[in-house]
């Protein structure tokens, strides 16, 4: 039955070269957009990572990112494995080297091994040096941060254990004395971090004695905060200076037309 | 025993120098050893000789890096050596990822794979266009891009410095080398092996073909993993010519005829073929 009915051939008009050509070439370009988007999207997201430590004398994260080459010299270089190279499964941006104060914190060897050996000058051996010789104590890893509530030196129980582990003792930390109102006869002593001599090494986050540190550090971009150009400390001649640089904007606010009778009987524009 | 060397001969080497690497790079880091110290983006030769991967460095530059001397030194000597000597030696002899590729191949033949699957649905020309890809996302997004996905360097990173998740994506490529496309990431995808066929072009050892001695068994074009370079066989007597080559030489192990060896490109005669074309 089915035999006596002829196959239709279905008959394409053939592609013109024309056709064929800018096919191609959209083709081509869907893809390539495709593939782009996608690799962008994914290198945007893994290198969003803002809670990492990097090593002493490290450029700013943006450009750190850029330069680092990921070979690990300075990991290798570290004689006390405070460096870790990130590895798919650590969140941090691929390859590149950090460290965890808690586990193994920098222990500011006064030769710095990790940062001479940076091939790429992501790790800036200019930012760690005074007088043209390595100085570990210029370096910026981080800042330390002390969570009021959990350090239980601030609760009134005698605790210095990051003070002593400081290795700028008596300048990155300091005891500040208060006294003790609950009871009356004691005082609180208080550790607090002063941004301009602390390097972020962690040796007091790994001596702190609470459960979870209640010092920590964080990098300098996080823990600090920027009071910017509007607020200046007209007391300080020093800081009057940064009025030079400062920005100034100035607003308008349109005056409303309505009569002001008008705004207090029309109770409906309050809600 | 004779025959096994013969036909593995290559293989052996390529083998030895690749797991070698790895190793001095591995003592470095475990055992304090000083011979290579670093990994395949960036290291030091005997405390004296840096040696950087190119791409990275372009991807670095295209990405608004400051580049330290050290980098452009170390570039330029892998650069020169790939250009003057090796061709794409880097991917077939270096690249730790090409024991996992190979592998994925072997079993693909082995097992019968190519037959159900016959058609390569895509162009090699791809890792071209990652190249291209790779460093327009460099300069938008002001970072090197390859680098932050590059399985290559999670593989040797994670040979030296330990592994975490890298065994995901060691397996990755095995299975999409394996299931979904023949010599998918080597031949196709990777920008690092294209940017090695580009440097290599014009590199002195090739593989020559001597049509007289060709069975036309076509062996050697079931093992290339990049079989359009072996275009000539058993049609011209002529080097292998494309910087795609690999120069892994497996094609003239499994040549039981004498059809293929290695020789230092001879700039007269391929002139000549060039000419006569």
């Amino acid at each position: 039955m089915s035999n006596n009915i002829p196959k239709q051939k279905i008959k394409r008009e053939p592609i013109s070269d024309r056709r064929r050509f800018f096919l191609n070439i959209a083709r081509s370009v869907g893809l390539a957009s495709l593939a782009g988007l996608t690799w962008s999207a994914y290198v945007d997201e893994v290198t969003a990572s803002s809670l990492v430590l990097r090593p002493p004398g490290a450029l700013k994260e943006d450009d750190f990112l850029k330069t680092c080459i990921k070979c690990g010299m300075c990991v290798e270089a570290c004689p006390f494995d405070t460096l870790l190279l990130a590895k798919p499964g650590d969140n941090r941006p691929l390859g590149t080297p950090y460290f965890i104060p808690r586990d193994v914190p920098c222990y500011m060897c006064p030769d710095i091994p990790c940062v001479p050996v940076c091939p790429s000058g992501a790790l800036d051996q200019e930012s760690v040096s005074s007088n043209g010789k390595l100085d570990i104590n210029k370096a910026e890893m981080g800042l330390a941060v002390v969570d009021e509530e959990s350090c239980i030196a601030f609760w009134g129980i005698q605790c210095d254990a990051c003070y002593r582990a400081c290795p700028i003792l008596g300048e990155a930390i300091t005891i500040e004395y208060a006294k003790n109102e609950r009871t009356g006869k004691h005082a609180f002593l208080k550790p607090i971090v002063h941004s301009d001599h602390c390097t972020g090494c962690g040796l007091c986050e790994l001596a702190c004695v609470t459960e979870k540190p209640a010092i920590f550090v964080l990098p300098r971009e996080v823990a600090k905060g920027k009071a910017g150009d509007f607020y200046i400390k007209g007391w300080d001649k020093k800081d009057e200076k940064r009025l030079e640089n400062a920005t100034s904007k100035t607003t308008t606010t349109e005056i409303s037309k309505k009569s002001a009778i008008d705004s207090l009987n029309d109770m409906g524009d309050l809600y | 025993m004779a025959k096994l060397w013969n036909n593995y001969r290559y293989l052996f080497f390529r083998r030895f120098t690749q797991i070698g690497l790895m190793l001095l790079y591995f003592g470095a880091n475990a055992w304090g050893w000083n011979i290579l110290v670093g990994n395949l983006s960036s290291s030091l030769f005997l405390n004296m000789i840096p040696m950087s991967d190119p791409y990275a460095i372009l991807q670095m530059f295209v990405a608004g890096a400051v580049l330290a001397t050290d980098l452009l030194i170390g570039a330029a000597i892998i650069t020169l050596f790939y250009m003057v000597v090796g061709g794409r030696l880097f991917c077939s002899w270096v690249c730790p990822v090409n024991i996992i590729t190979d592998l994925a191949n072997y079993l693909r033949r082995k097992l019968g794979f190519n037959q159900i699957q016959k058609r390569q649905p895509a162009t090699r020309n791809m890792r071209y266009w990652a190249i291209v890809l790779s460093l327009i996302i460099s300069a938008g997004l002001g970072i090197t891009a390859f680098e932050f996905i590059s399985p290559v360097s999670m593989v040797h990173r994670g040979i030296i410095f330990g592994l975490g998740f890298g065994w995901a994506a060691m397996l990755v490529i095995f299975l999409f080398d394996l299931f979904v496309l023949k010599n998918g990431w080597c031949g196709h995808i990777c920008p690092l092996g294209g940017a090695y066929s580009l440097i290599g072009k014009f590199s002195f050892i090739r593989v020559h073909h001597n049509k007289d001695n060709c069975t036309e068994c076509m062996k050697c074009k079931e093992v290339c993993p990049e079989v359009q370079v072996l275009h000539m066989i058993a049609k011209e007597s002529l080097p292998v010519l494309s910087g795609e080559c690999t120069n892994c030489a497996r094609c003239i192990e499994v040549c039981d005829d004498d059809a293929l060896e290695f020789s230092i490109k001879k700039l007269v005669r391929e002139k000549q073929n060039e000419d006569n074309k």
